[in-house]
């Protein structure tokens, strides 16, 4: 436990976390939830979320979503300053619906994907990702 | 050493009791009997495979002490829980009896007395006699290593860890996971395992550039054993990068991963495994939650935590077996497979007792080998100890506060951290301290004991951040280990609050004054994670100390208050 800048930053995240709460950018991503879905009732079904419990890099959180149905997939960290990660599309044609790719978190916070499917309707997967210090392994 | 042999008597051995049910009562069939040290091996072959499982070895090649700890809280869904019960209320759960060889080797309380008369467990030429007679009743048995076991000796540091080679492939294994071996960093890691004569496996050790499966660590291998087919699965301890040095093995990624572990199971029942085990080192409450979530496993081997448990837990249709730490134990399951199923099982958890079990005079003869240019540092004797020296517990071990006091006193600060780790064995009072007993405690790859200073707000989310590792009720977010260790500092933790709200009372011993958010202090420390620390060794800095002191004494902690256990 040496103190560098990449140490106070974390801190810094952590600071947050005293408050007793994950990081999160509630009215940017209710915005751009509700600009997704129009308004309409998210459900669960069809969505799969695969993302580590605890980020090994804060920086570059590997993170999966899939789905059998979906035609567009939105992907929210729903703690960063700027929480839009990505929207995936697939067309009818395609042979697999899953995409995956790497995320920046500022801090532990919820990872949320929210799937249009075929049919219209919304279904949504979260996943808690912890950014921490680290320390001590036995 | 006979006098005391005949002396000795066990009832675990009793905890071998036939059946998938009824745990709780295994143990108080075990009151009743009283075994000879000449039956404290038997066990009745059964079924069609043996599984024989050590784990967390942490390089201790000769017999040791080891005290078990007396605070080890769960909580959530495991408060109470085994391995979350210690001292007389984990002898109560099994019904063993006090003053018992089982009492000695499985629990604390009375330890001093208890280990003067049981003396010294573990030391691998024991633990080779018992694999070789496990293998006399069944040839054919898998020998399955849990890992931690090229880590935590003077010789293995200096050896990086071929010590542990050498002697580990004597007992020829068949598998192996790991942890602490990729502390010797991923270039000295990669030659190491592309010499092994035994498989190497990782379902969830990757590659971190392309987040896939790697070469050098298959996910699972194949034996066929007793006419079964059998698949073992490793597991690698999941937060390696965050619990350890990341940066000394950055092509590595882990995680529990556990989709990939169910595509794993049904991946090898597609072909044919009538037997699946998982060779873990999850730690035991990251085993029991997976145990629930992937479907499939029959058998858990469960290392990483530590934890010694004379019966298996079940969850659903998969046993967990825990196997402790430091050569102590081994674990024997024998189990009947028929009609690609795991119809029953018998299982045994060996305690090495040193006296009691004869050395192979093979393997003592390698470790003698991989010892000798090492002996004279090995048995420099750096002090004596008055007091019982030992490191497992939750909050605090006389080992560390030791280290923590050399630490203040060495490096001039106003508080010192030492890392939570459960390796370590114990010396009693009385005992010398020699070099190797200090290595024992101290020895890593990034052992540099730095000095920085630190505002009392960062302070506070440091120790929240490691409490979080302890005890968020999820066990996925837990990393193993214990609480970071403090010295000249104390505080009040209830372990039931939310990450941010644990820690309270934040008091600095050496004035009684609160701790100021706001105000800088001096932190000496050692196991930084980081890259580029720097510092004298730990283990010097605690020589030294331990030289000006001759004979050293450890006080009662009282500065950590705990509630919500």
């Amino acid at each position: 436990m040496q103190f560098t800048r990449r140490s106070a930053i974390l801190a810094g995240a952590g600071a947050f976390m005293v408050a007793g709460l994950p990081l999160r950018a509630a009215t940017k991503a209710d915005e751009v939830i509700a600009a997704f879905t129009g308004g309409a009732q998210i459900g669960a079904g069809d969505i799969t979320l695969t993302a580590p419990e605890i980020a090994e890099n804060g920086n570059t959180v590997p993170i999966e979503v899939s789905s059998n149905s979906a035609v567009e997939i939105l992907v929210l960290a729903m703690g960063n300053p700027t929480p839009n990660v990505a929207t995936f599309k697939f067309g009818k044609l395609a042979a697999s619906r899953a995409a995956s790719t790497r995320i920046r978190l500022a801090g532990t916070q919820d990872v949320l994907a929210i799937a249009k499917l075929e049919d219209g309707s919304f279904v949504q997967a979260s996943s808690t990702v912890k950014v921490t210090i680290g320390g001590c392994g036995g | 050493m006979i006098s005391r042999r005949d002396f000795l008597q066990t009832s675990m051995a009793a905890s071998a009791v036939l059946g998938a049910s009824g745990f709780g009562n295994w143990a108080r069939l075990a009151a009743q009997q009283s075994l000879t040290q000449d039956q404290l091996l038997q066990f009745d072959t059964f079924g069609n495979v043996s599984l024989i499982h050590i784990t967390d070895i942490h390089a201790q090649l000769k017999p040791i002490y080891f005290r078990e700890p007396s605070i080890n809280l769960g909580v959530g869904p495991n408060k109470g829980q085994v391995p979350h019960v210690t001292g007389a209320d984990f002898r109560r759960m099994y019904g063993i009896q006090d003053g018992s060889p089982s009492h000695y080797a499985l629990s604390a309380g009375d330890f001093e007395a208890l280990a003067r008369g049981y003396g010294k467990v573990g030391g691998l030429d024991r633990v080779a006699t018992v694999i070789n007679q496990i293998r006399a009743d069944r040839p054919d048995a898998l020998l399955l290593d849990g890992g931690d076991t090229w880590h935590g000796s003077y010789t293995c540091h200096h050896t990086q860890g071929q010590d542990m080679v050498d002697v580990m492939n004597a007992l020829r294994p068949d598998a192996m996971t790991f942890h602490w071996e990729f502390t010797l960093g991923s270039e000295r890691v990669n030659e190491l395992v592309e010499g092994l004569p035994f498989a190497a496996l990782g379902q969830n050790i990757f590659d971190a550039e392309w987040d896939e499966p790697t070469e050098l660590f298959p996910p699972y291998k194949f034996f066929e054993r007793g006419g079964v087919k059998i698949a073992v699965i490793g597991q690698a301890f999941p937060y390696m990068p965050i619990a350890n040095p990341g940066w000394m093995f950055p092509e590595y990624a882990f995680g529990i991963r556990d989709e990939h572990m169910q595509e794993m199971v049904d991946e090898v029942r597609a072909k044919g495994a009538e037997l699946v085990v998982c060779l873990s080192h999850n730690g035991f409450d990251v085993d029991k939650k997976m145990a629930g979530v992937v479907s499939g496993i029959d058998v858990i081997l469960s290392g990483h935590t530590h934890d010694a448990l004379p019966e298996p837990v079940q969850i659903g249709n998969t046993i967990i077996v825990a196997s402790g730490s430091n050569g102590k134990f081994v674990s024997r399951v024998d189990l009947d497979v028929r009609d690609g199923r795991m119809m029953g099982f018998r299982h045994k958890l060996i305690p090495i007792l040193s006296d009691v079990i004869a050395a192979d005079a093979d393997v003592a003869s390698v470790i003698d080998r991989v010892r000798a240019p090492f002996q004279t540092q090995l048995s420099e004797v750096i002090g004596q100890t008055n007091s019982l020296l030992y490191r497992r517990g939750n909050f605090n071990g006389t080992w560390d506060d030791l280290i923590c006091d050399a630490l203040l006193s060495e490096r001039e600060a106003d508080i010192a951290l030492s890392p939570g780790v459960r390796w370590g064995p114990s010396l009693l009072p009385g005992q010398d301290i020699t070099r190797e007993d200090l290595w024992n405690v101290t020895s890593m790859s990034y052992g540099a004991a730095y000095r920085s200073e630190m505002t009392g707000e960062f302070l506070h989310v440091v120790l929240e951040d490691v409490a979080d590792n302890l005890f968020n009720p999820d066990p996925y977010y837990q990393q193993g280990g214990d609480m970071v260790r403090t010295g000249g500092l104390g505080y009040r933790i209830d372990i039931t609050k939310p990450q941010g709200s644990r820690i309270s009372e934040m008091t600095l011993l050496k004035t009684g004054e609160r701790i100021d958010p706001a105000k800088t202090y001096q932190i000496a420390g050692w196991a930084s994670v980081n890259q580029g620390t720097e510092g004298p060794q730990i283990w010097d800095v605690v020589e030294s100390h331990i030289r000006k002191q001759g004979t050293v004494s450890v006080g009662p902690n009282t500065s950590v208050t705990v509630t919500g256990s």
